[in-house]
């Protein structure tokens, strides 16, 4: 997300946020959550401010944004692809998905030079039994095959009306 | 297509898992919903959690005299066809699967923790009375707080998270602590891959749990809880924040929990994206607000937890057993397993596998019946090469050990660890040098840094396998990778970098040929790649 002279200064969203959350125990993981919800990310700016209103040092802060996977400290592409790496999906072919995207001239973890789409590795989105996996702005998707994982990429999937997991094979009834 | 005036409010249902959906279960309702709108038929359409049979999701159930009738899987462009052959009556139709209930990979089953997932609507609070709901926490509601944790360890429930200790005793250790402040912690840091039990159950029954942490906190005397879930679970993070909402306006939490002196209330936070947040000292820091580092333990959670008061830390589908054990009494969970594993595990089977998805059984099932006749092989359909039990930390087993009993013990005695429940099949075209390696290098990514062991072990581990691999001093670093592991598993501070010696252990003990680096490679899969 741009932040436009209009807009609020990042300092006053994190106050904000802040204010909002301080009741709570523990509350500096729930307040970066709410500050990448409200800015795409957690921006450099933001830690001094968390130290301030936390009353912490800023390495505290700084350690614990950069401890977790989830925070970035850039805004992501218009869309976030994530695909899952973890032993169930690679049983399942993830690693032609990974490969893939690297044909497309993406790669894992980075942003597209158009800003369209970032792409990242994912440990488990506990959709083992239906893999490979493929997560899309916080929607899962299974049975994903390159193909599938095309039409995510540049945002033209067409929803699953193409009948993903009705193979006549996999509809069998069970065995007595 | 046919209408059916004769017949209003159908119940249809049509799960809202989040793997449902993830293979098209929303459009699939969407679509009958405008059907039955279109053709001006009156339905009923109730989103239920999964019946874990994912091989058939989109499964699409509808309620007749003889039951609930099942057809799966359910595409959108199946519905017209599906209505037009009375969908509507449970008539025939190529999908038909027949009586959900008594379908066999379902019949088989002891279905207690998960009794209610894909049956009922999970936000629906009567619902969840009408199916027996609350009636663990009425019971123990009734008995005094020794009387629960003696409940509980009569039992013999052991904690679900993988090291399978007992929760009584556990809990029975925070009842004896003084003071006034106490926590309850859910983890909900489902992190394994091959593990999806948690969150379908916060999913499918999420009002189980709360239940379940409600009896905890009578049981110990705490008046606040935590439900501490990934990230990489929305859907179920939704879902548990609905459920507590209601849970507070029904009063089930807050003050005064069912018009009883207990107060408790439950707050659900938010992991982001840290295997190791699922250790439970790690998750502690994490919840206080810090980097998701391990605690060494003494002092253990039990006596100084969360803000270093005391705490039950338990897992969900632990939390899960304990409205069951309250209502049926513990001589019935205990009479159900084997040896000191008592009662049911929930299993879950995924990887290359035909028929994946939730098995509640007794423990003392074999690996063979699991894998080969409720998953009916891989879904390549090529020979099983092997499986990985118990997650990314469990060892990678091959089929001459499937007649293994699902025991903690058992497991164990043979180098392995049942963990969590999650099974995890391969096909032979895996590379077992590259899983090994993948082991490593996953430690090395996930690890929380704090002990030597674990953060600089594992980037040894992935150079030393490479090594092998490459044909460089093989049995020098064979000898060295062995070293290694030894290091890793007796130094750590936690199971992350004490078990990531298993899988890699395994791997090496019966796959030993994958790491002569010549071997097929061309057939291997790309998995790692």
């Amino acid at each position: 997300m741009k932040i436009r002279t209009s807009d609020p200064t990042v300092e006053q969203v994190v106050r904000k946020i802040a204010a909002a959350h301080r009741e709570q125990r523990g509350a500096l993981l729930p307040i970066l959550h709410a500050v990448q919800a409200e800015l795409g990310h957690v921006p450099k700016e933001a830690v001094p401010v968390l130290a301030d209103e936390l009353n912490l040092s800023r390495a505290d802060v700084h350690g614990v944004v950069s401890f977790y996977h989830d925070f970035r400290d850039e805004p992501a592409g218009h869309r976030t692809v994530r695909i899952c790496r973890a032993e169930a999906c690679q049983a399942q072919g993830a690693g032609y998905l990974v490969e893939y995207v690297r044909q497309m001239g993406l790669t894992m973890g980075r942003t597209a030079e158009d800003g369209s789409v970032t792409v990242e590795q994912v440990f488990c989105l506990g959709n083992c039994a239906l893999g490979p996996a493929v997560e899309v702005d916080g929607r899962l998707h299974g049975r994903v095959d390159t193909e599938r994982l095309g039409a995510l990429l540049h945002g033209t999937d067409q929803t699953r009306r193409d009948g993903v997991g009705a193979t006549p094979d996999e509809s069998e009834a069970p065995r007595s | 297509m046919t209408q059916h005036p004769a017949q209003p409010h159908v119940r249809i249902y049509v799960p809202r898992d989040s793997a449902a959906r993830s293979v098209g279960a929303d459009e699939v309702a969407a679509t009958i919903q405008q059907a039955a709108d279109s053709a001006d038929v009156a339905i009923e359409l109730v989103r239920t959690g999964s019946r874990g049979m994912l091989w058939l999701e989109p499964l699409v159930e509808v309620a007749t005299e003889h039951g609930r009738i099942g057809y799966g899987p359910v595409t959108p462009d199946d519905v017209p066809a599906l209505l037009a052959a009375g969908l509507l009556e449970g008539d025939e139709h190529p999908l038909r699967l027949g009586p959900v209930d008594e379908l066999p990979w379902l019949a088989r089953q002891n279905r207690v923790t998960f009794a209610r997932v894909g049956v009922i609507d999970p936000l629906d609070a009567d619902d969840y009375l009408r199916h027996g709901g609350l009636t663990g926490l009425r019971t123990a509601l009734k008995l005094t707080p020794a009387d629960v944790v003696a409940e509980v360890t009569d039992s013999g429930l052991r904690g679900r998270g993988g090291a399978g200790f007992p929760a009584g005793i556990k809990w029975k250790t925070v009842l004896d602590c003084p003071g006034e402040l106490k926590f309850i912690c859910c983890n909900a840091d489902e992190g394994d891959s091959g593990t999806f039990a948690d969150r379908m159950l916060m999913e499918g029954d999420p009002f189980l749990l709360i239940e379940g942490m409600t009896i905890a906190a009578h049981a110990v005397g705490a008046r606040e809880g935590y439900l501490y879930i990934r990230s990489e679970y929305p859907d179920a993070v939704a879902t548990m924040r609905a459920a507590i909402d209601i849970a507070r306006e029904r009063g089930w939490l807050g003050t005064s929990v069912l018009g009883t002196p207990l107060d408790f209330d439950l707050h659900v936070r938010v992991g982001a994206g840290a295997y190791i947040c699922g250790e439970e000292t790690s998750m502690l820091e994490s919840l206080e607000g810090k980097r998701g580092m391990v605690r060494a333990k003494p002092p253990i959670p039990a006596i100084e937890g969360l803000f270093g008061k005391p705490t039950v830390v338990n897992n969900v589908l632990t939390l899960g057993t304990v409205p069951v054990v309250l209502a049926q009494g513990a001589k019935a969970y205990q009479e159900l397993g084997v040896e000191r594993s008592r009662g049911t595990q929930v299993f879950q089977l995924g990887g290359n596998i035909a028929r994946g998805g939730i098995v509640e059984t007794a423990f003392g099932i074999t690996l063979r019946e699991l894998i080969e006749e409720y998953g009916g092989g891989t879904r390549s359909g090529r020979p099983v090469r092997t499986a990985q039990v118990g997650g990314p930390l469990g060892a990678y087993l091959p089929p001459s050990s499937f007649d293994l009993p699902m025991d903690y013990e058992a497991f164990a005695a043979a180098g392995a660890m049942v963990g969590h429940g999650g099974i995890v099949v391969f096909d032979d075209t895996v590379d077992m040098a590259a899983q090994a390696r993948f082991a490593m290098e996953f430690c090395a990514a996930e690890s929380c840094g704090k002990c030597t062991p674990c953060r600089v072990g594992s980037v040894r581990g992935v150079e030393v396998i490479d090594k092998i691999v490459a044909g460089e001093q093989r049995d020098e670093n064979l000898a060295l990778l062995d070293d290694l592991c030894e290091l890793m598993t007796e130094g750590s501070l936690c199971a992350m970098g004490g078990l990531t010696p298993l899988p890699v252990r395994s791997a090496l003990a019966h796959f030993a040929d994958d790491f002569l680096g010549e071997v097929a490679a061309d057939t291997r899969t790309k998995g790692t790649a």
